[in-house]
């Protein structure tokens, strides 16, 4: 289980590194965010809901079944309030979005 | 290493649920009975200091980092406390404590409607009715309920939170506590931290049991792995008594990605099916255990895998279940999308290795019914309390909040009134309570770890060792969770093994030296687990406690609470009645 970051876009803003909660990822010397310890995500994906740039995906591990998407989330504009979409990109390429509403509870 | 000594009034060691919210309900006891005394100017300044320790970040920390996609305890209409106390005695078979119970039961809704007020949404019905799921439940969207408590937390009065700090030890003289000692992850600090009281909050204990995916995915698991039952081991260490480790907690889940099955189950009304498409939950049993102990049986049976029966739901319910699971298992939502859709596929089920958690099952510290511990002044809340398992996050919130009253009537009686608190001010020295020689010798400790080279094994080495030890000895997924005396005996044996090699371990930082003290914890609760094991000479609950040796239940011998108490370096077993049907309260026989 784990994440991947894209440092070409991380901000180093340190917002993916305050919230995890087994303090997994760190800074480096030029200020990017990178995953010390892959191994021991919980999969909680609060990085990946904290990061502005979108610079954090993630998947899921090839030995629980993963089959290459990646997976992160983007703030945008509904009719009343603010929704997180999530996006998932396919290993063939192809993209698939869910919209999540906060206001609105789950069905089940 | 910088050496930081603080004082508090009361200490919170656990930023999760139960933590934050003993927190808040800590600083609104202190502002009410400020605002009472507004006149009183001297009394300015001087209301209870507390201050909130946590290993992460509050504001994702815990068991609810991903989310919760319901609150699985609420009093539903027409139902009462007294429900509920029934259903969780039954469903643990008689050995819960219903003092724990009703005191839990009867602030469901309380903490409820405080949650929706702090910002939770609630899904409510057109006359403004919370919609129920079940009996039990409400449906919420619970993805930003950590958040939303540490908002809170942040604007209660007087609150300190000490985020990326991990307590190790307690401080305690003659059985009672007066703060504790923790490191910096990412600051080079050490922490002396005295207090007038302190709330463990910590959690309990995941990583103990070889998980159901030891490879790259090996933390994708039920419970966060990052509560490694510190709370328990250091109050085993110091001689709390502990209750029902051998009740241990084992999630039914879908395979793989670890997700709920409640939301299936319940949602969608989705049945238990093997193999060959039979339901085979109604064999078994429906009971939190026997709906495991049904999965594992159909497999060694030969009709497995098991299945959540999905297949034939509407679009809008596969809509709907997509959305669920984004707000507290985002994997599980993957796994669909890559794979077949849950009206496709049916949905593949396993249960995961044993946890040790006192919000599920009723493993943890004895308390009273104020949540009281056996060493004095320290109370606890949460998953790290025992007695009362189905308390889920609204019971966690509840003992949150029933700590800090206890705690902090407890800090009114003993604390000089005419005195400023400890902490209260900076130019008041008290006396110290910690001695300079006590943190010298953790310090040393500690540095031992960061100066040492050439250990032959790693944490992580170490810390596979123990879980295959109790994965193949203790009753783990391989041995089907069955185990047998001769079994514990040398689990046992292999766990003192390796703590005897914990001493050589070396690390590069403050974050591995806490992975060091992790594997610890890890330890010390795995002799408790073993020992309570060892003495329920029966099987009450399949699975959960699965003693090959006496397969049956011995209501003659064993309706009894196990407990068990460290004396000498010696596990102590004590075996104590059932408080009486209906009893609203209990109080310690010091």
């Amino acid at each position: 289980m784990s994440i991947s970051i894209d440092q070409s876009k991380c901000i180093g803003c340190r917002r993916c590194h305050d919230v995890c909660p087994g303090t997994l990822i760190k800074i480096n010397e030029d200020k990017k965010a990178f995953i010390k310890y892959p191994k021991d995500c919980w999969g909680c994906t609060s990085c990946i809901k904290e990061c502005p740039v979108h610079a954090i995906q993630f998947f899921l591990g090839e030995d629980i079944g993963g089959k290459g998407s990646k997976v992160h989330t983007e703030k945008v504009k509904g009719e009343k309030n603010d929704i997180v979409r999530w996006f998932f990109e396919l290993n063939d390429g192809s993209v698939k979005t869910i919209d999540i509403d906060p206001k609105e509870s789950n069905k089940y | 290493m910088k050496i930081e000594k603080i004082k508090t009034g009361l200490l919170i060691i656990g930023g999760g649920t139960a933590g934050c919210y003993a927190a808040i309900t800590a600083a609104g006891i202190r502002d009410v009975a400020n605002n009472a005394a507004s006149n009183a100017a001297e009394n300015k300044g001087d209301g209870l200091k507390i201050l909130v320790v946590e290993k992460a970040n509050i504001k994702r920390s815990g068991c609810l980092a991903a989310g919760v996609n319901a609150l699985n305890a609420y009093i539903t209409e027409g139902r009462t406390p007294k429900d509920y106390v029934d259903y969780a005695k039954k469903d643990a078979d008689g050995i819960v404590r219903e003092d724990l119970l009703y005191s839990i039961s009867e602030k469901f809704n309380e903490v409820t409607a405080h949650l929706e007020k702090l910002g939770l949404v609630i899904l409510k019905d057109k006359d403004g009715k919370y919609v129920t799921r079940g009996n039990r439940n409400i449906k919420i969207n619970g993805e930003n309920i950590k958040p939303i408590l540490a908002a809170a937390v942040a604007k209660a009065p007087n609150v300190q939170v000490l985020n990326h700090v991990n307590i190790f030890d307690f401080s305690v003289h003659d059985n009672k506590i007066d703060g504790a000692f923790g490191f910096g992850i990412e600051n080079d600090t050490f922490y002396a931290i005295e207090a007038d009281a302190v709330i463990v909050a910590t959690g309990g204990a995941s990583g103990l049991y070889r998980p159901n995916n030891p490879g790259f995915s090996r933390h994708k698991m039920w419970y966060p792995p990052f509560n490694t039952g510190a709370g328990y081991a250091m109050g085993i260490r110091h001689g709390a008594e502990m209750t029902t480790f051998e009740m241990r907690f084992i999630a039914l889940r879908c395979k793989d990605t670890i997700a709920p099955t409640g939301t299936l189950a319940q949602g969608v009304g989705a049945k238990q099916v093997n193999a060959l498409g039979e339901v085979y939950e109604t064999k078994y049993g429906i009971s939190t255990s026997e709906r495991v102990y049904g999965t594992v049986a159909e497999n060694l049976e030969g009709r497995g895998p098991c299945y959540l029966r999905t297949v034939g739901i509407s679009p809008e319910q596969e809509e709907s279940l997509l959305k669920a699971y984004l707000n507290m298992a985002p994997s599980q939502t993957i796994r669909w999308i890559e794979n077949d859709t849950p009206s496709k596929a049916n949905v593949e089920i396993e249960g995961t290795e044993p946890y040790i958690v006192g919000g599920h099952t009723a493993s943890g510290y004895w308390v009273d019914t104020n949540r009281a511990t056996t060493i004095e002044g320290l109370y606890a809340a949460g998953d790290v309390a025992g007695g009362a398992p189905q308390k889920y996050v609204t019971g966690a919130l509840a003992e949150g909040e029933i700590a800090a009253k206890s705690a902090v009537e407890y800090i009114n009686a003993t604390v000089d009134r005419h005195a400023p608190l400890q902490g209260a001010r900076n130019d008041v020295e008290t006396e110290a309570t910690i001695k300079e020689a006590e943190i010298a010798s953790h310090v040393a400790e500690i540095e031992t770890y960061l100066s040492q080279k050439n250990s032959l094994y790693t944490t992580e080495q170490l810390e596979e060792a123990m879980q295959i030890a109790m994965d193949e000895y203790a009753g783990g997924i391989t041995t089907g969770y069955g185990y047998t005396e001769k079994q514990l005996n040398i689990a046992k044996e292999k766990i003192d093994e390796i703590e005897s090699l914990t001493g050589k371990l070396s690390a590069t930082d403050l974050q591995e030296v806490m992975y060091i003290y992790e594997l610890k914890e890890r330890l010390t609760v795995c002799k408790s687990v073993i020992a309570h094991l060892a003495t329920r000479h029966e099987t009450r609950w399949h699975s959960f406690a699965e003693n090959l040796d006496y397969p049956e239940k011995d209501n003659a011998n064993f309706r009894k609470y196990v407990n068990s108490r460290l004396e000498n370096g010696e596990i102590k077993i004590i075996l104590r009645d059932l408080t009486a049907e209906g009893q609203k309260n209990y109080e310690h026989q010091h």
